[in-house]
């Protein structure tokens, strides 16, 4: 099994897809020739040629509604934003056209289609080049909202998300895409849906997160068991629909959660998962849960690391919640 | 009602003026008629009277509060039904919501079309939608939404992906004068010309968008004139002339069909009535103003030029009205005694599977029934 980063697992789920189903194109600014800016799409044209692989003019609405008009024709296409700080142009065609056409039409049309777009903080990337605008999506009844943590998840999510017949949002961590290597199969292999990755086994805390937080997660966890602190890291993977048995099952055998992620707090997706283990696993929780989260101002450019929820802040959450 | 295409010795021409075929008295330009069969010139004039007719009943049925919405097209029957006739039965039309004419055109039951007025059991996309938003995949016709101009960009994506399965047809969008002020509306001609893309882009310039008039849409000579800056072939059509509709259609289709791109199609028409029946135009406009545009009603001029034609007799006036009117009335009962859609379909369809709080909501609606 070769060892891969993130955008190596994207491109070969990409051309594994694409050599499997010739109704998969992909569109999108620089995606073409120069195989995107983070290079996810490299090599894609030369292999399957201009008319499935092509750059588009500069305009993340016209992506995003010629995109949906492919997909109701019976492609399935798979548009790139090249960054989700970009995505907004792209909002109405996405929240209004893609996520509801299958309802609105009785199921006389589906969107069948999956929005690539990097997303996160931790590259020097400013306001513009760090958020993370998961909730937005998540809150869009019609829409599947996936971010993987590892190369192994994103190839076999992206699969899931092209096979998909509903819209999918799919989140890649930037900061990521290079950083975070491993084992990935070559070939055919998916990562279903809807089911998260419980990456640690512990007792005594539960840490809940999803894209690059995982990893400081993971390092707040090394350090707590130095401690002997017994965390259980749950990796989301699919955003929504959420896997509300591990997030629940996880919340009971620990009765001390804490959420994790880069978005700012405010109605961040932390909300929602704190209200769904307080509606199920009330009487188990032996503390108020904690949001470890990015603040609610604009993402900053030179002191990104006190906006991101780095490990020494998980650590001090996990604290908060042991000795509460 | 396929009729045989004959090519016209002059087609719309952009920069050309406004093309037109019939006079107001029905008499016709021999060199631009598009020589439609009798079969199709009737069928072309009835549903148009068809369309009035449904209009009129639907309009009576919101005042009578019986249903709760109706937008309609009196004026543009020319510009909708003309255009749909100028397409074959294979293109695909991404509607904005005043072109039922196009749907009826073909061959759309009104019966389908009565259950989503009132939102009953029946209706194919099951209450979902006000009046008036219906999909209609088996007649190619997509699904009605609210936002303006988000189909266009659409239509040339749909119009892409067809021509790149190797297909001949060609994708129609509808949007009206004030979509042209949207950004799709840029987008999507911008990527047409790019993606030389086999779209028609027909635009119902009927003046007003609510109660703004067109000079406060944009400050081009006309719209047609856009296309230019895209690359694109743009034209402008007397949208009350039905023939010149069909020509115009049927040329842009030809043109599309043969990797000549996209065409931006103005017809020149006007909203006789209220944007919908929740407004009211005689607050913001002036009556004098649609006079004339009465005078020049598309249905009259179609129905002069059939009389000339001499296929056309005072009887069949009265018999496509008379059916038209009883087949409407027929609809109406029907969908009047369906009953209300099941409570699960406000929770089934928001994806091909229900996910585990759809299914959690439901039953949380079901029990909310039994509230007192």
């Amino acid at each position: 099994m070769p060892t891969w980063n993130m955008i190596q697992a994207i491109n070969d789920a990409l051309r594994v897809e694409m050599r499997r189903d010739p109704n998969v194109v992909v569109l999108g600014e620089d995606v073409g020739k120069f195989g995107g800016v983070f290079r996810a799409t490299e090599g894609l044209q030369k292999e399957f040629g201009d008319e499935r692989v092509f750059d588009t003019p500069l305009s993340e609405g016209g992506i995003m509604g010629t995109a949906i008009g492919m997909a109701v024709y019976g492609l399935r296409p798979v548009p790139e934003i090249q960054f989700s700080d970009f995505i907004y142009p792209a909002f109405d065609q996405i929240v209004n056209e893609a996520a509801k056409f299958r309802y609105r039409s009785g199921g006389q049309f589906t969107v069948p289609m999956v929005i690539r777009t990097p997303c996160g903080g931790g590259i020097r990337g400013g306001h513009y080049h760090s958020q993370s605008p998961e909730a937005y999506f998540i809150h869009t009844a019609g829409l599947k909202v996936v971010m993987p943590s590892n190369p192994h998840d994103a190839k076999g999510l992206l699969l899931s998300s092209i096979r998909d017949d509903d819209p999918v949002v799919f989140f890649e961590p930037k900061r990521i895409y290079r950083a975070a290597k491993g084992e990935v199969p070559e070939g055919d292999y998916t990562v279903p849906l809807g089911k998260a990755a419980i990456l640690r086994e512990g007792r005594d805390a539960t840490i809940i997160t999803w894209g690059a937080m995982v990893h400081e997660a993971l390092a707040a966890a090394t350090t707590l068991e130095g401690d002997g602190v017994g965390v259980e890291l749950i990796d989301l993977r699919t955003l929504w629909p959420v896997d509300i048995d591990s997030i629940v099952d996880s919340a009971k055998k620990t009765g001390r959660v804490v959420v994790v992620h880069e978005a700012p707090r405010t109605c961040g997706f932390g909300a929602e998962i704190v209200t769904l283990i307080q509606e199920r696993a009330f009487l188990h929780l032996e503390a108020p849960i904690k949001r470890v989260t990015g603040y609610d101002t604009p993402f900053p450019y030179t002191l990104e690391n006190d906006y991101l929820p780095r490990a020494p802040r998980i650590v001090d959450g996990v604290r908060g919640v042991l000795n509460y | 009602m396929a009729a045989k295409k004959t090519k016209p010795v002059v087609a719309p021409t952009p920069n050309s003026g406004v093309f037109s075929v019939m006079k107001a008295d029905g008499s016709v330009d021999a060199r631009r008629d598009p020589k439609l069969s009798t079969a199709a010139a009737r069928h072309l004039y009835e549903t148009m009277v068809r369309t009035r007719v449904l209009d009129e009943r639907m309009t009576m049925l919101q005042r009578q509060g019986r249903i709760g919405f109706h937008i309609g097209s009196m004026g543009e029957e020319a510009t909708i039904v003309g255009s749909a006739a100028g397409l074959d039965a294979g293109d695909f039309i991404f509607p904005c919501y005043r072109e039922i004419g196009a749907a009826l055109y073909r061959g759309f039951s009104l019966e389908t079309y009565m259950h989503n007025m009132f939102g009953t059991a029946g209706d194919t996309v099951k209450g979902r939608q006000m009046p008036d938003h219906y999909s209609a995949r088996e007649i190619g016709f997509g699904s009605v939404s609210s936002p303006v101009g988000t189909q266009i960009p659409q239509a040339v994506g749909y119009a892409w992906a067809a021509r790149h399965k190797g297909e001949k047809s060609v994708a129609l969008v509808y949007f009206g004068e004030g979509a042209t002020s949207e950004g799709d509306f840029h987008v999507g001609l911008n990527f047409a010309g790019v993606m030389k893309a086999p779209v028609i882009f027909l635009c119902r310039n009927n003046h007003w968008a609510i109660s703004v008039p067109v000079a406060r849409q944009t400050r081009s000579e006309n719209i047609a004139v856009k296309a230019e800056a895209y690359g694109i072939r743009g034209v402008q059509v007397d949208g009350n002339d039905a023939l010149a509709v069909v020509a115009a259609t049927r040329e842009a289709a030809e043109r599309g069909r043969h990797g000549e791109g996209a065409t931006l199609i103005e017809c020149l028409t006007y909203r006789v009535g209220a944007h919908s029946t929740s407004d009211d135009p005689r607050v913001y406009r002036a009556d004098e103003e649609v006079v004339p545009w009465r005078a020049q009603d598309g249905i009259d001029r179609m129905r002069r030029y059939l009389e000339r034609r001499g296929i056309w007799k005072p009887s069949d006036e009265e018999t496509v009205r008379t059916k038209a009117d009883d087949a409407v009335k027929a609809a109406i009962k029907t969908a009047e005694a369906t009953a209300e859609p099941d409570l699960e379909t406000i929770f089934e369809g928001v994806f091909a599977e229900q996910p585990w709080h759809l299914r959690e909501e439901w039953d949380e609606a079901a029990r909310a029934r039994d509230l007192k």
